[in-house]
């Protein structure tokens, strides 16, 4: 992987609370169009160093660049080149999806006449005409979860940042939702996500494990796979992730 | 003899425009591990939470033993145990206050019932005194669900406990949801992880508020007409949409690192199909017949495609 490729460059990232080490010297690349899965148990250290490569929180050592920026120095240019979308927050449920396109799209600095092509755009392409002028808590949720991803899309970010994107989507949508993610890794932006769903993980082209705050397996599900002599990510999970103390 | 009875029950939300549930019907038998299986929005909560007499039906009827949820619900709410979706425990109080106090409401002593959440507890007792709002995501959930046994309830509504939970977490939860239906109590809980329904006695398949197919697990797989196909080989995302294009094949469904793939009824071997894929440039294309799965199940009653699924 050269340098250019690398649109996420993470040595020894580490984060404590007090007396907690949360993040334990991380290290991994992510290159530009990989959809790159980032799996662990609950309290494994997942969110907080998500938080630190979206620019929300700072570490307490190591190095990380994300999109060309340094998560210690430049988090709002992060910010600004980054896409997020998360189950518990994605939309404004009182706006409908017209109004949300445009709030984001000001937010991400969109031009009046960009954000209108955009918009027309997305209305098309997600089938939600005739819901454009409903609010988005009267649609169902696995279009919500759709037009919230094309949302952290609206700036064309180099990555975007999927947290547990398909929990509670019924079987049908969340495979359309991930065929959505694979069209947008072709086009060339960076996924980056979390999910519960052991299925999705082998949909990734490499992912990583933690475990009390470290990478405990790192590739792609076959080379995982093999190395922990399991025939299913499922499987590796229960092995690698069995036995933390803090669940 | 019936646990549960549910007859007819309709519910709607925002003056009539939300139809939540649609004359539902179902009967959970005492002692079973009962399974209600759906996504976000089929109605799951609205169930539970009429039977746990937190909602009123717009019609129809339903039953707990020989109590009916509206004209009986005091009765109702000293016999069941109810763990909610969302943690609803007292986050200030800590772990051994919380289950002081639910025991202390429903009249009863840790002590009195310790046998029953044991297994359960004993893995929490290392943190008694921290509070509850402290607590890691599986912790929490472990202590909600002594909170919600503490009384020794005859039924144990669950709504969505494992969802957001990690896979190992979610796989410890079923076991302890084995051992307390070992105890005598029937247990109905929802999830929208498919892949759970094989740990349950029976479930219902649920979508927009009604019923889809209740049967047991092999049952539901069993109700699955067409030959299924596991396909393997290459880049699964380019195969996907070559596949979807070919006309003999009905449904193909990205699964983890395989496709699920049917044919159109009398579309004939599959080997011309693979044959055709080695020609657009897919070499290493594999088929292998193999059983459904309840995802499969579902996605096919979903589509209403007729043919895939012998209805109930």
């Amino acid at each position: 992987m050269s340098a250019i490729d690398k649109v996420i460059e993470v040595r020894g990232l580490t984060k404590t609370f007090g007396s907690f080490t949360a993040v334990n010297s991380i290290s991994f690349d992510v290159r530009q169009g990989e959809i790159f899965g980032f799996l662990g148990a609950n309290g494994a250290g997942k969110t907080t160093a998500m938080r630190m490569l979206c620019g929300l929180l700072s570490p307490s050592g190591g190095q990380a660049t994300v999109a060309g920026f340094d998560v210690y120095r430049q988090p709002e240019d992060i910010k600004r080149n980054i896409g997020y979308m998360s189950q518990r927050f994605s939309l404004y449920e009182d706006l409908t999806p017209l109004e949300n396109i445009y709030f984001y799209g000001g937010i991400y600095g969109l031009s009046r006449a960009q954000v209108r092509l955009k918009a027309e755009e997305l209305m098309i392409k997600l089938g939600l005409q005739a819901e454009a002028h409903t609010q988005v808590r009267s649609l169902p949720l696995g279009w919500r979860q759709k037009l919230s991803f094309s949302v952290s899309l609206l700036h064309e970010p180099a990555i975007v940042f999927l947290d547990e994107p398909t929990g509670g989507v019924d079987p049908i949508t969340r495979r359309q939702f991930w065929e959505m993610i694979y069209e947008t890794a072709e086009k060339g932006t960076t996924v980056f996500v979390t999910t519960h769903y052991m299925d999705e993980a082998e949909y990734c082209e490499r992912l990583t494990i933690m475990v009390d705050g470290e990478i405990r397996a790192l590739g792609t599900p076959a080379e995982i796979k093999a190395e922990t002599g399991q025939d299913s990510i499922d499987g590796v999970f229960q092995v690698l992730a069995r036995g933390t103390s803090t669940r | 003899m019936a646990a549960i009875r549910i007859e007819q029950i309709s519910k709607t939300y925002d003056q009539g425009k939300v139809q939540a549930l649609k004359e539902l019907s179902l009967t959970v038998q005492s002692g079973e591990l009962f399974g209600l299986i759906g996504p976000d929005g089929a109605g799951k909560t609205s169930l539970l939470r009429i039977l746990a007499t937190l909602l009123l039906p717009d019609s129809g009827r339903a039953s707990i033993g020989n109590w009916d949820v509206v004209k009986d619900y005091p009765l109702i709410r000293r016999n069941i145990g109810y763990m909610p979706g969302r943690f609803s425990l007292y986050q200030d109080l800590s772990v051994r206050e919380n289950l002081e106090f639910f025991a202390t409401v429903f009249q009863t002593t840790i002590k009195e019932n310790y046998e029953l959440i044991r297994d359960i507890f004993v893995q929490l007792e290392p943190f008694q005194d921290r509070r509850a709002g402290a607590l890691s995501g599986g912790m929490k959930q472990k202590l909600a669900l002594s909170c919600a046994l503490i009384h020794r309830p005859k039924v144990l509504l669950l709504d969505e406990p494992t969802t957001g939970v990690d896979a190992v977490s979610r796989r410890e939860f079923w076991d302890m949801l084995r051992q307390i239906r070992a105890q005598g109590i029937t247990v109905l809980v929802s999830t929208p992880y498919m892949n759970e329904a094989d740990l349950c006695d029976r479930v219902a398949l649920m979508q927009d508020g009604t019923l889809m197919s209740v049967d047991t697990p092999s049952g539901i797989v069993g109700r699955f007409q067409q030959p299924l196909w596991s396909i393997t080989g290459g880049k699964l995302y380019p195969l996907l949409l070559a596949l979807r294009d070919h006309p003999r094949v009905d449904t193909v469904h990205p699964f983890g690192e395989s496709l699920h793939l049917t044919m159109h009824p009398g579309a004939g071997d599959i080997s011309p199909l693979l044959a055709d894929m080695a020609a657009a440039g897919f070499e290493q294309v594999q088929a292998k017949r193999i059983a459904p799965e309840i995802e499969d199940c579902f996605m096919a009653l979903m589509s209403g495609s007729g043919h895939a699924m012998q209805l109930d």
